[in-house]
């Protein structure tokens, strides 16, 4: 392992219990260190109240998603009806009732893929960056909180982490590779 | 020092670190008897495929559907599996959507089953082609003849159902499945597998940034995926309803071929996951309380079935129609008897086990009563395709239906390939979630809660 060792400027504690974490979480925002990443094996609502994150955007993705996939249904059987256009079994060329129901299954699907490009794009996924501030106990039972304060204000962070009952804490925690290319 | 609670659903769980060591196992080093059934359900396969070029060599001609029965046991086989499909999305997203507490353990087998069920079912109406190497006409894309694709036709419906169920369905498992692979990557030290793992994983941290985005597009698939289930097998029952055969004209098809569908599928849930269950020794986390829950779920929508059976009977009497009537007479006594009578036990006799709570709690009784449903519920696609066309309207065009044997090897091949799929899934992929199931146990905790407050 010759790497070079990256080294991430900032602060990370690892707890064992999610109540501890969240209250590590909620005393950083109090004293204004409000910018602070948290790792976490399962989401807990815990987690959630001590950051009062706004609402995601990926429904935004899912309505505009299912209403494209609708119009697209619609337009994909009435332009290619109209193309060609040939009665049988006497019916209009535009036969509403069974073009609804391939413009339902489109908005289905075009829906459902746009709420993944939603996710992806949100959740900053594939990441780009392949080594990153991690610790593999964070897929298994522990919590993190990195935060990267001002230089001046680490010492506040620590004693913050002390506090509250951190398992470890490391100061310039260094970068874990989880990616692969 | 932590305060331990248990959970509710899984009492034999004691900690976090306990699920990533049990699951994440099961994609350790298969033994012997994993590749010998391996081999086994390959040299099935290659039987099946055999067939299939046979048939593509020698022509349709080589499968036994002649006049009036155009359609046999592959149309069956393509209802069958679709319907195996519908459980896995059940389970997966309208028991997400309702927070059933039991669904967390047994959803990711469920929705694996869904997507290999689904790409079963879709190779069905290919093979049924007289000329399967020119499917692709069934897309609407620009092409020189000119020519679009006729939107009116139940045929066409289906292409976009099964399509998109299919792509639906593999992108949920697939989502729902990042947190787990990340998992398997932070624990495995097999360098093919973190490498797998890795790219799958898209680099996966479980930051609270991921999770928020993460958690809300799961919701949103399971919103959008639970119409789509309901709506995948009423298009399908529509391939039968909407043509002017007796006893295929009906409008109780769609909710009809919806219930048996969950029904054969959580049959089909219950055959897979016992023996996953023995062999990998997941019993804290397959508990008898969730095969209960599931049979009692076979129970109701055997009851569906059967009163789609009755109404089907009694609609054909009461419309006074002689070619109804006449189709199911023959249904029940005619040549094809022995299949009516056979998905009749299966499907309304045998499920009455069920009441008992000795039996809903057995998981050897479920394992058995799991594949006579399987049997019955094939039985079932069989005598509504075959029995109906046998025997139309004209009485001088009626004609019976022999299965061949190539129709029969590719029968048993699409168990091969549904199986194979099944048994590399298991050992690829964490086939139980690691991240939900935590959702379903205690979280550790420093201090206690204050009393009152809900456990988790």
């Amino acid at each position: 392992m010759n790497e070079h060792v990256l080294r991430e400027p900032g602060v990370l504690a690892i707890y064992a219990e999610v109540d501890a974490a969240a209250a590590a979480i909620e005393r950083l925002r109090r004293e204004g260190l409000k910018d602070v990443v948290v790792f976490t094996p399962v989401p807990r609502h815990e987690l959630e109240h001590a950051l009062h994150p706004p609402e995601s955007p990926v429904r935004l993705f899912t309505l505009v998603g299912g209403l494209t996939g609708a119009a697209t249904g619609f337009a994909l059987t009435i332009y290619t009806s109209w193309d060609w256009p040939l009665i049988t079994g006497g019916k209009p060329i535009v036969s509403l009732p069974p073009f609804v129901i391939i413009a339902f299954e489109l908005t289905i699907l075009f829906g459902a893929l746009s709420t993944v490009l939603g996710l992806l794009i949100n959740a900053r996924l594939p990441r780009a960056r392949l080594r990153v501030v991690y610790d593999p106990s964070f897929s298994v039972d522990r919590f993190g909180v990195f935060v990267a304060p001002p230089l001046a204000r680490e010492e506040q962070a620590r004693r913050i982490f002390r506090e509250t009952g951190a398992v470890q804490i490391r100061e310039r925690p260094e970068e874990i590779r989880v990616g692969t290319l | 020092m932590a305060t331990v609670l248990r959970s509710e659903t899984h009492p034999g769980i004691a900690s976090y670190q306990e699920v990533n060591r049990d699951i994440l196992k099961i994609l350790g080093r298969p033994g012997r008897g994993y590749f010998l059934l391996l081999a086994f359900v390959l040299a099935v396969l290659g039987l099946g495929i055999f067939a299939w070029m046979v048939q593509i060599v020698l022509g349709i001609g080589m499968a036994g559907l002649r006049n009036p029965v155009g359609w046999g046991v592959y149309i069956t086989n393509f209802v069958f599996w679709v319907g195996i499909a519908h459980s896995g999305t059940l389970i997966s997203a309208i028991l997400y959507l309702f927070r059933a507490r039991w669904r967390q353990s047994i959803y990711r087998a469920s929705e694996a089953m869904t997507v290999f069920a689904v790409m079963t079912a879709g190779l069905f109406p290919i093979i049924h082609l007289g000329r399967p190497w020119i499917f692709y006409y069934l897309l609407p894309y620009p092409n020189q003849r000119q020519l679009w694709p006729n939107f009116r036709s139940p045929l066409l419906w289906d292409v976009f159902a099964v399509g998109t169920y299919f792509t639906v369905s593999a992108t949920f498992f697939y989502v729902g499945m990042i947190p787990d692979i990340a998992a398997a990557r932070d624990a495995t030290s097999v360098r093919w597998r973190k490498a797998l793992y890795s790219v799958l994983s898209l680099g996966w941290r479980g930051t609270d940034r991921e999770w928020k985005h993460f958690t809300r597009a799961y919701l949103y698939l399971a919103a959008l995926a639970t119409p789509l289930v309901l709506s995948v097998h009423s298009v399908v029952s529509w391939d039968f309803a909407v043509s002017i055969v007796p006893g295929w004209h009906t409008t109780i098809f769609a909710p009809y071929f919806v219930a048996g569908a969950i029904f054969s599928g959580l049959a089909m849930v219950i055959t897979l996951l016992v023996p996953m269950r023995k062999v990998f020794r997941l019993e804290e986390y397959f508990t008898v309380h969730h095969f209960e829950s599931m049979a009692k779920l076979i129970l109701l929508t055997s009851f569906i079935v059967v009163y789609a059976y009755v109404t089907e009977y009694f609609m054909a009497w009461y419309s006074v129609e002689v070619p109804e009537r006449f189709a199911f007479y023959n249904r029940a006594f005619g040549d094809y008897w022995w299949a009516t009578w056979i998905m009749l036990t299966c499907n309304t006799v045998v499920p009455q086990l069920l009441w008992l709570k000795r039996v809903r709690t057995s998981i050897a009784a479920l394992f058995v009563i799991s594949i006579f449903i399987n049997i019955g519920m094939w039985f079932e696609r069989f005598v509504i395709i075959v029995t109906s066309l046998a025997a139309e309207y004209e009485p001088w065009q009626w004609g019976n239906y022999q299965p061949s044997w190539v129709e029969m090897s590719i029968l048993a091949g699409s168990f091969a390939w549904f199986l194979m799929w099944f048994l590399l899934f298991m050992r690829v992929l964490p086939p139980v979630s690691v991240a939900e199931l935590k959702e379903v146990l205690p979280a550790p905790l420093r201090f206690r809660r204050p009393a009152g407050e809900r456990r988790p």
